[in-house]
């Protein structure tokens, strides 16, 4: 009994003083949707790069849910050293009302913080028996279309703009823009919270013949689940989607680990980081890599949301807030 | 007078004591706490939030999926254990257990399992969603799963009932000259219908709040088949905390106030069961 309290102790001790002069950091890195197979891969490169550098050992925690949700999850508390979501708007909407963020972050990576873009095709049946082609053919009759709530989904969001973008060029204004969504989003019959959930209705239960999604995420799906099901299918004019990533500064400071959050985010525009992006269907933001990946992606024309709608902020309040466009058509 | 306690019922005050603190720290403070954050609004934007068109929908959509699956599971509940209890069934105790099953599940894997069964492509969709009746997707679907959950509060508060009620009653009723209706009728049902009503409550409060097992299955579309706590989980994301409890008190209240009309339908059955 007495021993077996000694060796208890002994333990103790050695763990104390193994936590004492420990070189173990943890991270965590709360994401959206989709990202789960990139940070996977990366966490391991990060590690380690980190561990040959410093020679700490870094483990890098993960969490994954629709983009919105994430940030509400970090404003309300939850411990993220870095955030890497779908847009720069739940970034900012952590920054605005929790101060855990400067208000400056999206300057203070290259290329508007997002080391990597992707943008919205959409992912079809084989053989695309209803034959779609353009964002037109997903306000026809009959065909059923599958998007997230883009009030819980930044990815949603992306697909709304581009729906809403093309239609304004195309049609000519803003009223016949919100016809062609209002018609578009009546060919819904499901809106998932977040983007991993509306790949998983289409692709696992069959609904719909279009699910409108990151590209990356139809490579993937296409990837996974065989060529031999799923065809992707890219719009001659889509938006230029920008995820962003910043520390969260506040959290860093109390975890002690600024040095290792910043090389975190740095790391991902290193050419390993480019690299491992690339390969998981992203678009890579550096020239090098761009170039290197740009045969594996279809060519379309992408608008930027700041020339577009001027940022996300105006974005947000004329689409999504509560009785903004998205609201109102529904109740038409 | 603490001295007469003290004589009376042993440990009076720290039961008490106990019970405040544990209650406050459970229910009281936490309910409190949304009532507090839900007069974050006036009562005239109470009035534009609850009565803007998707709120009501989805209340719609909530009350009426809570009311018609606790009511199939209060027919199929009583059924349930009427033969659990009376009838000998071999591997009887693995049905018995098999009731607590939705108890125990995950109400996520719940939903993701109803999904996929009803889904186009699910082995109960593939047959249904022919026949023009689509299951997965729709209102239906927010049904069955509520159907799911709520069915081991029925079967679970009617068994015990029906296994106390005396024998000799219906032995009684019986040689009097009742038929078996009238035994069913006259004798059984009067004793059952405060656990039925028991159960039905149960299984009603659990509908409308349940969130988990329905979201899988429920489509999610605004008007249709968007069920309230879908919108207040929506709010939220969206950073509209008070518009959110607010929501949460409406539910709150409403719920609250039908529970209460059941437990005074329950009294009054209890009282003319006892007289009888």
């Amino acid at each position: 009994m007495k021993l077996k309290f000694h060796a208890a102790l002994a333990a103790l001790l050695i763990g104390a003083s193994g936590v004492l002069h420990a070189a173990d950091v943890k991270l965590l890195n709360v994401s959206y949707d989709p990202t789960r197979e990139l940070y996977e891969q990366y966490n391991v490169a990060f590690a380690k790069y980190w561990k040959e550098k410093t020679g700490d050992n870094v483990t890098i925690q993960q969490s994954h849910g629709g983009s919105g949700k994430q940030a509400r999850s970090v404003i309300d508390g939850l411990g993220a050293d870095v955030v890497t979501l779908a847009l720069a708007d739940d970034i900012d909407a952590i920054a605005d009302k929790s101060k855990l963020i400067a208000p400056d972050w999206l300057a203070r990576l290259p290329k508007n913080s997002s080391p990597y873009t992707s943008t919205i095709v959409f992912l079809v049946r084989k053989g695309n028996p209803k034959n779609i082609k353009d964002w037109d053919d997903l306000v026809r009759k009959g065909v059923s279309v599958v998007t997230p709530n883009p009030k819980t989904s930044g990815g949603a969001r992306w697909n709304f703009i581009a729906a809403w973008e093309y239609a304004k060029r195309k049609y000519g204004g803003e009223a016949q823009a919100k016809d062609f969504v209002a018609k578009l989003y009546q060919n819904v019959p499901v809106l998932d919270s977040g983007a991993r959930g509306s790949t998983t209705t289409f692709v696992e239960r069959g609904v719909g013949d279009v699910l409108i999604s990151w590209e990356n995420e139809a490579f993937l799906a296409v990837k996974e689940l065989g060529p031999d099901k799923f065809d992707i299918v890219a719009p001659p004019l889509s938006v230029l989607a920008e995820p962003s990533v910043a520390v969260v500064d506040k959290n860093v400071q109390r975890h002690k680990t600024e040095a290792v959050a910043k090389a975190y985010l740095e790391y991902l525009y290193s050419d390993v980081g480019q690299d491992i992006a690339g390969k998981n269907y992203y678009r890579p933001s550096e020239e090098k890599f761009a170039a290197k990946y740009a045969s594996q992606f279809p060519k379309l024309e992408l608008f930027t949301i700041d020339s577009a709608f001027g940022g996300w902020k105006n974005a947000t309040q004329k689409f999504f807030v509560d009785g903004a466009i998205f609201d109102q058509i529904y109740l038409k | 007078m603490a001295q007469t306690n003290r004589s009376l019922i042993p440990g009076f005050r720290p039961a008490l004591t106990f019970t405040i603190v544990y209650l406050s720290l459970l229910v009281l403070i936490p309910l409190s706490a949304l009532l507090l954050k839900s007069l974050g609004y006036g009562p005239s934007q109470w009035f534009t939030l609850l009565t803007s068109p998707r709120v009501l929908a989805a209340f719609r959509v909530s009350l009426s999926t809570s009311l018609l699956a606790a009511a199939i599971n209060v027919v199929f509940g009583l059924l349930l254990a009427w033969v659990l209890v009376r009838y000998p069934l071999p591997f009887k105790r693995v049905f018995d257990a098999l009731i607590d099953l939705p108890f125990a599940l995950p109400t996520a894997v719940a939903g993701i399992v109803l999904t996929a069964i009803y889904a186009r492509n699910g082995w109960l969709g593939q047959y249904l969603e022919p026949l023009g009746f689509p299951v997965a997707f729709t209102p239906t679907g927010i049904t069955v799963a509520l159907i799911f959950i709520g069915m081991p509060f029925v079967v679970r508060t009617v068994q015990p009932v029906l296994q106390d009620l005396d024998p000799a009653e219906e032995e009684a009723a019986s040689s009097l000259g009742a038929s078996r209706l009238q035994v069913f009728t006259k004798i059984i049902f009067p004793n059952i219908l405060p656990a039925l009503l028991t159960g039905f409550a149960l299984a009603f409060a659990r509908g409308i709040g349940e969130y988990g097992s329905v979201i899988f299955i429920a489509g999610n579309r605004p008007l249709v088949s968007e069920v309230v706590p879908l919108l207040i989980m929506t709010k939220l994301e969206q950073y509209d905390y008070v518009g959110a409890t607010v929501i949460g008190m409406a539910m709150l209240i409403l719920s609250f106030a039908l529970l209460l009309i059941i437990n005074v339908l329950q009294a009054w059955t209890r009282r003319r069961a006892g007289a009888l």
